[in-house]
């Protein structure tokens, strides 16, 4: 996966709390065998009409936002369904990093599984961002190596992120490849349970 | 030290351990479909790698599948995907129970009636309702098809412990009361996202008398409480359901194996993270509203005004999802008109389901304006119900009568429930068009989704049933 440090660019505000990976990525999606692709199908039914013409209404056909990489979002973000077709549809959109107090727990290893950044910060601060980036666009710098966010205005915030997943994104490494490596202590793990058993 | 079922299982698989890092835990068991596999394959095959034990997995096909016509896969996409986890089945050397085979159904209904879901093992799959497994005193928990990729690799995960979470529930259930429910009134009373990075153990005298089945289909929804996992110590219930099945030893084996899985449950003193106590009396027969499976109440309920929440946020959620919804506020729940009824779903789809729903349609009819299918959970739940006369009951009444599969619970098939029409549905998902694009979906027990198909909108299914008379 391609590696990610710093990221900077305007935020696209989504002001919804517990959106589903359903919505991120709809069921007719994923019929692909592919993993690239998805992109034009982020989070499809709010995006475009039944007639196919775009939502003007929807964030993401806001023209000011066309090149964000920062999704910011409520809480729960990526609850539902485990499909991690979701963030490769994120990834493949062009955002980086999403920014929401919390994420479903398959949602959050996915993300880190493909280079995208989740960042959890606390529900005030999210609210912040959402309004600031909800008036004008907003501009972030985000930086995963000293955990923080600045903000155009000066505005800070820190974030907290497990130093694996952290290690794993700013060297974008193939994580199979690094497990390979502790394949004594797997063979080890299967003698001994199979002599137990 | 008292430790819970989960610290024991989460003990006994560490592969790995190192401060600072998440814990490498070897998978048991890996169940896989042909969605979130495909990717996972290829990027074997793009790799040079192989799987590392085909011996602990075990694949089906049925997101896609049809539930009509089998011979035809009409989409060729959908074909094609079937297809391919045939082909990687047959490269990779990994059992399937492909389209035609007799063991094919809902991965996690074969699960468990194959044998292959015992209590102590780790189980994975590409799929969030592997959760379901749990209900033996597994660990069993959803993962990314980056992670299906990492398990045929190398049989293990990298995971942090999450915390752990009791939900009690005391007292008996009440009459007309369904597992079902209990769930939903879980979800409803504490959210989507109370069970976030924790595993869930259900405990208490309601749980201990409920059927494997019926603990599947509370487990199943643990994903939908935001839960990693989901599950219930073993007692005699699980060894009883277990004992004969094809994957499970014989004899002296397996009164073993049962001594051994009976020793996992959860020690007398062992505490939680977090503890959360409800009282059976306090559940009716639920249904939801909304657009997530939060958005519930019993059957006797009004749909809320804003006026009930505190928050903006929530006023604001209440207004998106009954705007998608089509309701009003304060509505009341019976009076809401469906014009479908999905009896099915790795939640609701196993035979005990099927029974309670046919004792509700035995001599009545579907409602006119009500299309009602059954698709049962697997190929011997079908086989099974037929024996009993089930399929009969239901086509009489003017149900069809399906294939096996997921069918109408995510619509990837042909399953699907017009845009602006209404579904009561045994699945587990109410979210924005998850049964068809503009669909509304309201979630019910098998015994709710019966009586909805005979009135021809959501009612209390206790007016159909006889309460039962207290012994003297």
């Amino acid at each position: 996966m391609k590696p990610i440090n710093e990221i900077s660019s305007v935020l696209t505000p989504l002001d919804r709390k517990n959106v589903d990976t359903d919505q991120i990525i709809s069921k007719e999606f994923l019929k692909r065998i592919e993993r690239t692709g998805f992109g034009k199908y982020l989070f499809y039914h709010w995006r475009f009409h039944s007639d196919g013409t775009p939502n003007q209404d929807f964030v993401l056909n806001d023209p000011r936002f066309q090149s964000s990489e920062i999704l910011v979002a409520q809480e729960n973000f990526g609850c539902g369904s485990s499909r991690e077709h979701a963030p490769w549809a994120i990834l493949d959109y062009g955002f980086r990093v999403v920014i929401s107090p919390s994420y479903a727990d398959i949602f959050y290893n996915n993300c880190v599984k493909n280079g995208i950044l989740p960042i959890r910060l606390e529900e005030a601060e999210v609210a912040a961002l959402l309004e600031k980036g909800k008036q004008a666009p907003y501009r972030l710098d985000v930086d995963l190596k000293h955990q923080t966010v600045t903000a155009e205005d000066g505005a800070s915030y820190s974030f907290d992120i497990d130093p694996y997943w952290k290690e794993m994104l700013l060297n974008g490494w193939d994580e199979i490849a690094l497990t390979i490596q502790y394949d004594s202590y797997i063979q080890a793990y299967e003698e001994k349970t199979q002599q137990a058993q | 030290m008292a430790k819970t079922i989960i610290e024991k299982i989460w003990e006994q698989h560490i592969v790995f351990e190192e401060p600072g890092k998440p814990d490498l835990l070897y998978i048991d068991l890996h169940l896989l479909h042909e969605v979130t596999s495909p990717q996972a394959f290829e990027g074997l095959r793009l790799n040079g790698r192989k799987v590392r034990r085909p011996d602990l997995c075990f694949a089906t096909m049925d997101h896609n599948v049809p539930t009509r016509n089998r011979s035809v896969i009409k989409d060729p996409i959908s074909r094609k995907q079937i297809k391919t986890l045939q082909e990687n089945c047959d490269e990779f050397g990994v059992p399937l129970a492909g389209i035609n085979h007799p063991d094919q159904g809902i991965v996690h209904v074969i699960g468990p009636e194959l044998g292959l879901t015992q209590p102590g093992k780790t189980i994975v799959c590409g799929d969030s309702h592997t959760s379901t497994h749990g209900a033996f005193g597994a660990l069993a928990f959803g993962i990314g098809t980056s992670e299906v990729e990492h398990v045929l690799s190398t049989q293990t995960l990298w995971q942090s412990k999450p915390k752990t979470m009791e939900i009690r529930i005391d007292g008996e259930l009440g009459f007309g009361v369904s597992a079902k429910d209990v769930i939903l009134a879980i979800i409803s009373k504490y959210g989507v996202d109370m069970g976030t990075g924790h595993i869930i153990e259900y405990t208490g005298e309601a749980i201990r008398n409920l059927s494997m089945e019926e603990r599947m289909t509370i487990c199943n929804m643990s994903i939908e409480a935001g839960a990693r996992a989901g599950l219930v110590s073993p007692d005699e219930t699980t060894v009883e359901y277990l004992r004969g099945r094809r994957n499970v030893p014989e004899g002296d084996a397996f009164e073993q194996e049962a001594e051994r899985w009976l020793a996992l449950a959860t020690d007398e003193g062992a505490s939680y993270d977090v503890s959360h106590t409800i009282h059976a009396d306090d559940i009716s027969p639920f249904v939801t509203w909304g657009t997530n499976p939060s958005m519930g109440s019993g059957i006797a309920e009004h749909v809320p005004t804003a006026a009930d929440y505190d928050k903006q946020e929530d006023r604001d959620a209440l207004r998106q999802a009954l705007a998608y919804m089509q309701l009003e506020e304060g509505a009341p729940l019976s009076s809401i008109a469906i014009q479908h009824v999905f009896i099915g779903s790795c939640t609701n789809a196993r035979l005990s389901d099927l029974r309670a729903a046919s004792e509700i349609v035995k001599g009545r009819t579907v409602h006119p304006s009500v299309t009602a299918i059954v698709v049962p959970g697997s190929e011997t739940v079908k086989r099974a119900a037929e024996a009993e006369g089930l399929d009969r009951v239901f086509l009489q009444a003017g149900f069809e009568w399906r294939e096996t599969g997921c069918s109408m619970c995510l619509a990837m098939n042909e399953d699907a429930v017009p845009a602006g029409e209404r579904c009561a549905s045994t699945s587990n998902r109410n979210f924005e068009g998850r049964q068809g694009a503009g669909s509304m979906t309201h979630l019910v027990s098998p015994v709710m989704a019966a009586a909805a198909a005979i009135e021809g909108h959501l009612t209390d299914v206790r007016n159909y049933m006889k309460e039962p008379v207290p012994s003297a």
